[in-house]
């Protein structure tokens, strides 16, 4: 036999049960050597070692099919058991079909009119509806099951029984009691079932007969399968397999000798039960029941089961997902001057990773300088193919100038990545598209991956550590799908819900409203200075002030790039409380207002520009501009943003959260009128005059009565705190504009934190009556039961610490539970979803081609130009076209 | 509730208003379906025969059934089944 390289296509794949002919027809050579290697080190013939099994040693000839190690496909042995055993993977169907048909006559045990029609109907289900022919069998399977007399030899049906793992028991109405069946009686019952009925129970009785299901004959896989390794000193390490099957043999050969010898059926009955054990384990590891095989060191073997199973199996980890070449992973750190479209790669990297380039007579120079290179100096080169399709390593060519020079278009450059080339970029869990985006290659010095702020979304990424991959598109058809579909500037709306998930986060939020609010004041050093950071010249407008000195507003300086026959008005994120504005007739600058390109009034806050923000002033920018426009925008004014916080110095320090003595007795005093009320409730209840919740207990109605009062209280305390800080107050900014933090965060920093709670009630377990025993029993005050009076800024007392402990353990607890929960339903989701396509005709399809949905969604509609469903935004249209109310 | 078998209570089930409305289409009008979207009966969505509406509108095993069902936005859909056992 050689291999040779003929082509062909497979059209089916048949699975079935071997049979022991078939074994042995496939079979090299019978192992029956408990020997695996001579004193000289040389395979010993007939073991599980033999050279039959395939060639494994470079420059060795296979003695079977002669081919080296190359060609070799390798080949099976088999072992003769010497007493059949159960193969562990069939035993349910083993005892299905033994309960199926009579211990006597080994028919089915159906009438033989029902097996007949049954039949005839099976055949036909099977070719239309092989589904339902499955179901019809499992039916007739169970018909026959119940039935306790055959009715083809009237032969009395015993019970059987199963007792796991592998032990199938008779009950023997002489002696009363459970007989247990060996292989042998169970291998013959099933021989005797015929054809028909075999195919009347789901079997193909050509590809799998039920006998086939105790193994007489055991295949021994090739070498190729289990090689052993070996370690620096030069002994040998075998695989699990081999160790396993070496085990077989030796049991196997004792088993025979004790055999031919007579040996009394105890022994042979043991030696048996071994045999099983072994081959049992052999198959899969970890059959309940059966104490799982060691390795001398104690570690479990891995066998044939657990080479399959799981997520490191050779399914989940081999075939499903692989490793792959022209990837990279480092550390993500943030870079605020690059394009949102580019990734900032190493030095280091970018000679690692290569890009295969045809040679024309338009980049032959180029790429000689690339060859010259060589692949330790960027932009160089790490390999050149020939157009014979050699693959010349340049690390290891001497005279790299001499093979620049014999560049000729054909040959292939294997070049460095440079600026300017694509690249897809991913964090995991990749959970949705935007996980994977194409970004453009900037090659920057230091040694990880620099992003773009606002991609920072999309992604779920931070700076605390976190990783990312980055794999290089090696082919012409790749690469113009990354550019033109995967590109960060097609993603910037969502399929989600059709909002913007990139966009202003964070400083920039803050940056715009210091930029955009009505104090700032810029002259004209300013403004070129915010300029030339957005990296733009334009001409200024018309100062807003003209004496004593020209001085333009931020708002000026914004409306430069908003295009000018755009409009727009909406809330600002600062529209709340005593700032609040409805509508255009507004005092405190937190209404938006944008008329034919010039920002009018109102300040840029999170509600704007902020990413996954609805129907906001940066969305209407997106939609109606375009990508190009919008990542242009992000490249531009967002920097001027960030340079005017930078011009101005803003940060967040102790003072920001400290608020005066007056304020801290108003508080105390606030607090103390709600404790007194709180005791009130208390002693209702005690007394037994509480007001109860319907369908609520007395002790559930003052639990709800008193977090009702405690969290009331606690927002007084907020507002009374916050009433005394300054506007424009670090903290304070960033609150209202909605770049970080909101009132609550501030309220525990600067008034009280508030009641703790754990799943939603008071803290109260622990103790007997209390949570600790610096409290006295069954009080329910609201200092007992978790309420924290002290705040951020004065400090916790000690209970107080450990109540705020139990409470944000409980917050830890449920992120890990529920990434592990969505980790699972996502797999589950996609094992479901995975090859479902649009197809031209906008009907959903799956992989056969068979319609799942006669219309996409049912309404046809993109769900990323359709906000939230509705494909049009009418009010939008209307305001454009008649233009709002003047 | 007391159910008779094929009577009025299988009928009543077409009426309700949330039950949208399911034919029986002609072998012609089929075919023409099958031909608009390329492909075999079994690659159409599936209802079984003994679906309560398949009963109550007499489909049989190789039918298929038109169902036209009313989207949130006003619109109609108009959808196949193929009636398998």
């Amino acid at each position: 036999m050689t291999v040779t390289e003929e082509e062909k296509i497979v059209s089916m794949i048949k699975f079935g049960i071997l049979s022991p002919e078939e074994i042995r027809k496939m079979s090299v050579v019978e192992v029956k050597s408990t020997e695996t290697y001579d004193e000289d080190g040389l395979p010993v013939p007939h073991s599980v070692m033999d050279p039959h099994l395939g060639a494994i040693d470079p420059g060795h000839i296979c003695p079977v099919c002669g081919n080296s190690i190359k060609g070799c496909p390798g080949h099976f042995g088999h072992i003769e058991l010497a007493l059949p055993v159960i193969n562990v993977i069939f035993i349910k169907y083993i005892y299905d079909v033994l309960r199926a048909v009579c211990a006597n006559c080994g028919r089915l045990k159906l009438p033989q009119k029902d097996i007949e029609r049954g039949l005839k109907y099976y055949r036909k289900l099977n070719e239309r509806h092989p589904y339902l022919a499955r179901r019809f069998s499992e039916y007739i399977k169970k018909r026959a099951i119940k039935t306790t007399v055959c009715p083809h030899c009237g032969y009395k049906q015993p019970k059987l029984k199963l007792t796991k793992p592998i032990t199938i028991e008779e009950y023997n109405e002489e002696t009363r009691s459970y007989i247990r069946l060996n292989p042998l009686v169970i291998r013959s019952r099933l021989e005797k079932i015929p054809n028909e009925d075999v195919e009347l129970l789901g079997f193909d009785p050509q590809e799998s007969r039920p006998e086939w299901m105790i193994l007489t004959v055991l295949p021994i896989p090739p070498i190729a399968i289990r090689p052993s390794i070996m370690i620096e000193t030069g002994i040998r390490s075998e695989d699990d397999l081999t160790h396993k099957l070496v085990d077989i043999v030796r049991t196997n050969e004792r088993l025979k000798e004790h055999i031919v010898a007579g040996a009394p059926q105890i022994i042979i009955d043991d030696l048996w039960e071994l045999l099983q054990y072994h081959v049992t384990t052999y198959l899969d590891n970890e059959v309940p029941g059966f104490p799982p095989a060691k390795h001398r060191s104690g570690r479990p073997l891995k066998t044939l089961a657990q080479r399959l199973k799981g997520k490191e199996g050779r399914f989940r980890g081999n075939l499903s997902g692989k490793r792959v070449d022209f990837s990279a992973r480092t550390v993500i750190s943030p870079d605020p001057y690059i394009s949102i479209n580019e990734v900032g790669v190493s030095v280091e990297v970018a000679m690692k990773l290569t890009v295969p380039e045809k040679v024309t007579e338009w980049n032959i120079e180029e790429l000689r300088k690339c060859v010259i290179n060589g692949p330790y100096k960027w932009p160089g080169a790490n390999y050149v193919v020939t157009p014979d399709g050699r693959r010349i390593d340049l690390r290891y060519v001497k005279d790299r100038k001499s093979l620049a020079e014999s560049l000729a278009p054909g040959y292939i450059v294997e070049r460095h990545i440079r600026n300017g080339d694509i690249a897809l970029f991913n964090r995991q869990p990749s959970l949705h598209r935007m996980s994977i985006m194409g970004h453009i290659v900037k090659v920057l010095p230091g040694r990880t991956f620099r992003l773009h702020l606002a991609v920072c979304p999309p992604y779920n990424a931070d700076f605390d550590g976190d990783e990312m991959n980055l794999h290089i598109p090696q082919t012409e058809d790749a690469r113009a799908e990354a550019r033109e579909l995967l590109k960060v500037q097609y993603h910037i709306l969502t399929p989600r819900y059709g909002g913007v998930i990139i966009g202003g986060l964070q400083d920039y939020i803050s940056g715009a409203y210091l930029l955009t609010v009505k104090t700032t004041l810029l002259t004209k050093e300013d403004v070129m200075e915010l300029l030339s950071s957005a990296g733009v010249v334009k001409e200024l407008p018309e100062p807003a002030i003209l004496s004593p000195r020209e001085l333009w507003t931020g708002k000026q300086i914004v409306s430069l790039f908003i295009p000018p026959d755009f409009n727009y008005h909406g809330k600002a994120s600062i529209s709340a409380g005593h700032l609040k504005c409805e509508d255009i007739e507004c005092f405190w600058d937190s209404y938006v207002v944008v008329r034919t390109g010039k920002l009018l009034m109102g300040v840029l806050d999170k509600k704007s520009i902020g990413a996954e923000q609805q129907d906001s002033f940066f969305y209407f920018l997106v939609k109606e501009y375009g990508a190009d426009f919008a990542v242009n925008f992000i490249d531009s004014v967002f920097r001027m943003f960030i340079r005017i916080l930078e011009k101005k110095g803003f940060t967040l320090r102790l003072d920001d959260v400290a608020i005066p003595e007056k304020a801290k007795n108003e508080i105390i005093q606030m607090l103390m009128e709600s404790f007194k009320k709180v005791q009130e409730y208390v002693d209702q209840y005690v007394k037994g005059v509480l007001e109860v919740v319907p369908g609520r207990t007395a002790e559930e109605s003052l639990e709800i009565k008193i977090l009702e009062i405690l969290a009331e209280a606690r927002d007084k305390a907020g507002e009374i705190a916050v009433g005394y800080l300054d506007p424009f107050n670090h903290a304070f900014i960033m609150a209202r504009t909605g770049a970080r933090g909101n009132v609550l965060n501030l309220t525990q920093m600067a008034a009280t934190l508030g009641q703790m709670t754990v799943r939603g009630e008071r803290i109260w377990r622990g103790y007997m009556g209390r949570p600790l025993p610096h409290f006295s029993v069954n009080d329910l005050g609201p200092i007992a039961r978790g309420f924290i009076v002290n705040s951020f800024y004065s400090g916790l007392s000690p209970t107080e610490m450990f109540m705020h402990a139990a409470g944000g353990r409980e917050g830890l607890v449920d992120t890990a539970v529920r990434t592990s929960q969505s980790g699972y339903m996502q797999r589950r989701l996609i094992n479901a979803l995975m090859d479902l396509y649009v197809e031209y005709d906008y009907t959903v399809r799956d992989s056969s081609g068979s319609i799942i949905q006669f219309l996409y969604g049912e309404d046809g509609a993109d769900p990323a130009k359709a906000p939230h469903g509705k494909p049009i935004n009418v009010e939008r249209i209307v305001e454009r076209v008649i233009g709002w109310k003047l | 509730m007391v159910s008779k078998r094929g009577s009025s209570v299988s009928q009543k089930i077409l009426e309700h208003e949330l039950v949208p409305k399911h034919e029986v289409v002609s072998l012609k009008e089929g075919l023409e379906v099958l031909k608009k979207y390329g492909i075999k009966p079994d690659q159409l969505p599936w209802i079984k025969a003994n679906d309560p509406v398949a009963k109550a509108i007499g489909a049989k095993p190789g039918d298929i059934v038109k169902v036209v069902r009313k989207t949130p936005w006003g619109g109609e859909i108009v959808v196949y089944r193929y009636v398998v056992p």
